[in-house]
Formats: structure tokens, C-alpha cells, sequence
């Protein structure tokens, strides 16, 4: 009995922290562009949603697998993310919360309903010749469709801080986090860096969308969830940090398989969001975040 | 009389007229106006008044609050609920709901302000609270959990208990539209209303004189809770049906804050004037979205309706138009 217990705990461990990797794979577009600019993505799930249903179209009308079209789609979005960086974003850094917010949130409703429009109400899913494969390591069973997309989450977060620390852009774009007018006195192209960051952070969470399908099929419904869920991981790991975002990511996925095994299935976001409230009051700068906001 | 003169302060007497015959027009509207009409009517005055309750924390003291749902649903769901199980009326109902949102706000208060959560931490903070509720209303029976609480449809008017025609609810709105108007211009005349823009335009410098800071914030955090739970009351029973998932939801929040925000934060008549533009704009989608049949149409035309306020009038639409009908209002 209780070595049965352990075993479903253990597994259920095992398919938080595989799931958590996609969601930290997320969070982290969202703190790197909060980090940069200082701007909420309120429009992040939305985003998340519309990546989903591009490596679910892909699949389904060009029988590509998501893992495959996901540098195609992740280019996509670093466009996108770019363009509408430059485009409405920009004149809006350093102006009151409210407009940023209401700017994202126009920006929400019109990637939800545009999928809406164009993939309909219903949940889509793929069906994968390896759904049903797994991997066993002693009593422990690795789903094959969790841990690809875990282990490609894994190598953009590394490409991403080799960006970060190798590239001179990338730590141009660090230099202009860090002090944005100290970056422009020394030169740097701070409008360009900024645009630059927000297609870094798009692509971050397109990325993410293309490795959730094969998790969890897409409704656009979805797109406020993981809004919150985004919200959620990068508080609890400090908002701007980039690896409180993937430690986050991992918690949050751990909690929530963690929270389904022992208690209601749905009761396990009122855990998240009970966790997110007591971070926000002992510790907002998150568990890795920064000393003072 | 003195007490409104004293509202009335140096307002011009144009305003004074203009808001009479406003008043007296809405009063005799439902005698004129078809059910349509008096529905359009009935949804701007509500998001009129939840626009003047949450423009009293942001737009006075400057707390960005994106889980104004929490009120609202606790007020509708704790006098829904006496009625519903114990036959108590909403006019006592309302008093139960009111205290049990003002505590609740005093709690995401005291908590946020406390630990000086400031701008989008203290706003996840107002989120996190209200998902946290909506969750919890799910598992909680005696609400009717995730499957909804549902009061019985009556057409007799029965004002003792509120039941009756959009006829009556349209004179209860409109009475707490009026009411939430004419407390906001006394707030933002009063010693209170000036501490709270001294918060919301600089805290720091605000303290540093003597403002008592904490105090003033929660203040405005329960009078704002106290209104959207009476806006949440009035909806329980004008609706007649609570689910979790629409009274506690992110985007009932987010609804809450757009009149003000639309038509001008701080304001006293950008709520109103942003509830007449939304809904203008909502109905004329609807409608359109229909001729069209695509679904989510009529959402694409509000978001895009919403960017290009947001891009050409960041300010809101009332500053503007105040400004082009040669009126200024003063406080902000």
C-alpha cells in the first residue's frame, strides 16, 4: 500500500517536473521581456494558444511533427514579436500600468478570437506515433512525448542563456536591462534592443506552444490559464529572473501533478494560486529574484 | 440644501443643468424606451457604477486592482445565498454580502499594502485572490459549487424581495449610478479625496508630509468593495443565476476596469462616458457579428475598437471631449 503510494508519487513527480520544463519554457519569455522593458504580457497565454495551434495546423494539414515545426514556428514569433514590438508596444514603455495593460489586453482578445475564427471552438489535439511509447527507468515510466519535448525545452533554455552571455547583442540587451539610460549614453540601440527582446520572448513562448501540443490538446479557452499559469511561475520564481522562471516552471508543474494525486484534480490550481499569494507577501521579489523591486 | 451647494461647489451651472435634464430624462426613459432599448440602457448605468467604484481605488489612490470580481461575486453569492436557502430578502441580504467584500478587501488591503506591494505586484496579488475564491466557490456546496446557484424567475414585482421586470432593476441601478456619482465628486472634495491623489501621484512625498498613507489606501480599498459588492447584489438578482466560473472570472474583472479606463481614469465623468462608448460598441458588434456569422467576430471588432482608443486617446475619451465641448474638470 504505501510502497504503491510512493511509486504514484514518484511518477507523478517525474510528470510534474517533464511538464514543468514546457512551463518554464514559457514563464521565461514572459520574465525576460518583464525583465528587459519592465512591460506585463498580459497577451502571454493568448500567445502560447496561437503557438499551440500553429504546430497543430502543421501537423495536421502538412504531417509535420510539432518537434520539427518548432524552429519554424519560434522564427515566426521572434518576427512577430518584433514587428509588434516596433510597431504598438515601443511608445508605450514607461507609461501608467493601465495603458499597458489595456494595450496587452487588446492584443489578447485579437490573438483568442483570430484563432477562434479560424480553428473554431473544439479542442485539437495530435495524435503521435509515439504517444503511446515510454521509457522505463527502474519502476519509473518516462512518457516518450513528455520527456521529447522536456529535453528540447532544456536546449533552448540553454541556447537562450548562451544568447545571454556569449552574443554581443545578447549582453547589450543585459547592459540595457540592467540601466537603460546608462546603455544609451554608451551607445547601444536601445528602441532596437528592446524590439529585439520581445521577439526573444515571443519566440520563447511559441516555442513552448509547439512542445505543449503534444502534451495537451488546444482550446482557445485555454489562452487565460495560461496567462495566469505564467503569472504564477514567474512571481513564485522572481519576476525577471531567468532561472527562477525554469525553477518556476518546474515547481509549479511538480505541485500541480502533485496536488492532482493527492487531492481533487481541480483542486490543484487553488494550490498555485495559494502559493503565488504567499510568495507576493513574504517574498515578491520571488525565490530567485532580486533584493529590492 | 447647504449640503448641495456645497456639492455643487464652482461647477459651472452648464454641468449643473446638463446632469437635471440628463436626470430627468433617464427618469422618465423606461415609459419610452422598448425592451431593447431599456436593456441597452440597464448595462450602461451598471458598468457606469462597478466603473465608479473601482475608479475610487485606481483612479483616486492609484491601486491597480485587476480582481474586482472578488467583490462583486462575494456580495451576489452571499445574498443570492441567504435568499436562496433561508428566504432572506436582498435588502437585508445586501448588508451580509457588503460585510463579507469588505472584509475581503480589507484582507487583499492590509496584506498588499502592508508588505508595499506597489503596481503590478499588487495587481497579481488582486488576481491571485480572486482565482483563489472562484476555485474555492467551485468546491463550496452551499453556494451550489461549480454548478451554479439559481433563484427562481418571477414576474410579479415584489420589491420587498427584488423580484420583478428590468423595469425595477433599471430604477435600482440607476439610483446606485446616481448615488455612486454624487458620493465620488463628495469624496474627491473632501480632505480624503486630496490625500488620496497626493498618494496616487507620488506615495513617497505623500507620506514624507503626513499623510497617513496605509489608512487612506484602505480606505478606498473597502468604499470600492462595498460598491461592487451592491453592483454584485444587483446582478445576482437581475441575472438570476451565480457560477463560479463567470462571478469570480478574470475576465468579470477586467470588464470592471475598462469604462474608467476608456474614459478617463480619475475622472468623475469618464466612467460614465466610458460605459456609453462600451456598450455602444459591444451592442453594434453584436449586431454585426450576426449579420457575419464568424465566431469571435464581434470580439476581433471590440479589441480592435479598444487598441485604437488605447493608441489614440491613452488619456481616455471624456478628457478629450471635455476639452472640445469647452468644459474642464478640475480634479484631475
Amino acid at each position: 500500500m504505501t510502497a504503491d503510494f510512493l511509486l504514484n508519487l514518484a511518477q507523478a513527480i517525474v510528470n510534474g517536473l517533464l511538464t514543468g520544463m514546457v512551463y518554464g519554457l514559457m514563464a521565461l519569455g514572459l520574465s525576460v521581456i518583464f525583465g528587459v522593458m519592465r512591460i506585463v504580457n498580459f497577451a502571454h497565454g493568448e500567445m502560447m494558444v496561437v503557438g499551440m495551434y500553429l504546430a497543430w495546423m502543421g501537423f495536421e494539414y502538412l504531417q509535420v511533427s510539432p518537434l520539427l515545426s518548432l524552429p519554424v514556428i519560434a522564427l515566426l514569433f521572434f518576427g512577430a514579436g518584433y514587428l509588434l514590438q516596433r510597431s504598438l508596444i515601443s511608445p508605450f514603455i514607461g507609461r501608467p500600468e493601465h495603458q499597458q495593460f489595456l494595450l496587452l489586453l487588446a492584443v489578447a482578445i485579437l490573438l483568442v478570437n483570430a484563432s477562434l475564427a479560424i480553428a473554431g471552438p473544439d479542442s485539437r489535439g495530435v495524435q503521435m506515433e509515439s504517444q503511446f511509447d515510454s521509457y522505463e527507468v527502474g519502476p519509473l515510466v518516462f512518457d516518450a512525448v513528455r520527456l521529447h519535448a522536456a529535453l528540447a525545452a532544456v536546449a533552448i533554455a540553454l541556447l537562450l542563456w548562451l544568447f545571454f552571455t556569449r552574443t554581443r547583442t545578447g549582453k547589450s540587451i543585459r547592459a540595457a536591462a540592467d540601466n537603460n539610460l546608462a546603455a544609451l549614453v554608451v551607445g547601444l540601440d536601445v528602441r532596437r534592443l528592446y524590439a529585439f527582446t520581445f521577439g526573444i520572448g515571443a519566440a520563447c513562448v511559441g516555442a513552448a506552444g509547439a512542445l505543449m501540443i503534444t502534451i495537451i490538446p488546444v482550446s482557445p479557452f485555454l489562452a487565460v490559464e495560461y496567462t495566469l499559469l505564467a503569472f504564477v511561475i514567474v512571481i513564485v520564481g522572481g519576476l525577471g529572473s531567468m532561472t527562477g522562471a525554469l525553477l518556476g516552471g518546474l515547481l509549479i508543474g511538480v505541485s500541480e501533478a502533485v496536488a492532482g494525486l493527492l487531492l481533487q484534480p481541480s483542486l490543484k490550481s487553488m494550490f498555485s494560486f495559494g502559493l503565488l499569494i504567499l510568495v507576493l507577501l513574504l517574498r515578491p521579489q520571488g525565490l530567485l529574484g532580486k533584493g529590492s523591486q | 440644501m447647504s449640503f448641495v451647494r456645497r456639492l455643487a461647489g464652482n461647477a459651472p451651472p452648464r454641468i449643473l443643468w446638463s446632469l437635471a435634464i440628463l436626470l430627468a430624462l433617464l427618469l422618465v426613459a423606461p415609459a419610452v424606451l422598448g425592451k431593447y432599448w431599456l436593456s441597452v440602457l440597464i448595462l450602461i448605468l451598471y458598468f457606469a457604477f462597478v466603473g465608479q467604484a473601482w475608479n475610487i481605488m485606481m483612479g483616486f489612490a492609484g491601486q491597480l486592482s485587476l480582481g474586482h470580481a472578488l467583490y462583486a461575486g462575494l456580495g451576489g453569492y452571499i445574498a443570492a445565498g441567504l435568499y436562496f436557502h433561508y428566504g432572506i430578502g436582498p435588502w437585508a441580504g445586501l448588508f451580509a454580502g457588503v460585510a463579507v467584500a469588505v472584509l475581503a478587501g480589507a484582507i487583499v488591503g492590509y496584506l498588499g499594502f502592508r508588505f508595499s506591494l506597489a503596481g503590478v505586484y499588487f495587481a497579481l496579488l488582486t488576481i491571485a485572490f480572486a482565482e483563489f475564491t472562484r476555485l474555492a466557490f467551485d468546491h463550496w456546496q452551499w453556494a451550489g459549487g461549480s454548478g451554479g446557484l439559481f433563484l427562481k424567475v418571477e414576474h410579479a414585482t415584489d420589491i420587498v424581495n427584488l423580484r420583478g421586470g428590468p423595469v425595477l432593476f433599471y430604477y435600482v441601478i440607476l439610483a446606485l449610478a446616481a448615488g455612486a456619482f454624487i458620493l465620488c465628486r463628495a469624496l474627491l472634495r473632501s480632505r480624503l479625496g486630496q490625500y488620496w491623489l497626493a498618494i496616487r501621484e507620488d506615495a513617497e512625498a505623500a507620506q514624507a508630509v503626513g499623510v497617513p498613507v496605509l489608512r487612506c489606501k484602505m480606505i478606498a480599498i473597502v468604499i470600492s468593495a462595498a460598491l461592487t459588492a451592491l453592483a454584485g447584489v444587483w446582478n445576482a438578482f437581475y441575472y438570476n443565476n451565480l457560477f463560479p466560473e463567470t462571478a469570480f472570472a478574470m475576465g468579470r474583472s477586467i470588464e470592471i476596469t475598462l469604462a474608467p479606463i476608456i474614459g478617463g481614469l480619475g475622472t468623475l465623468f469618464g466612467p460614465i462616458v466610458g460605459a456609453v462608448v462600451l456598450t455602444g460598441l459591444g451592442e453594434a458588434f453584436t449586431d454585426l457579428g450576426d449579420v457575419l456569422r464568424i465566431p469571435g467576430i464581434k470580439q476581433i471588432f471590440y479589441g480592435l475598437a479598444l487598441l485604437v482608443i488605447v493608441m489614440y486617446r491613452p488619456a481616455g475619451v471624456w478628457p478629450w471631449l471635455a476639452n472640445k465641448l469647452g468644459l474642464t474638470e478640475r480634479q484631475s
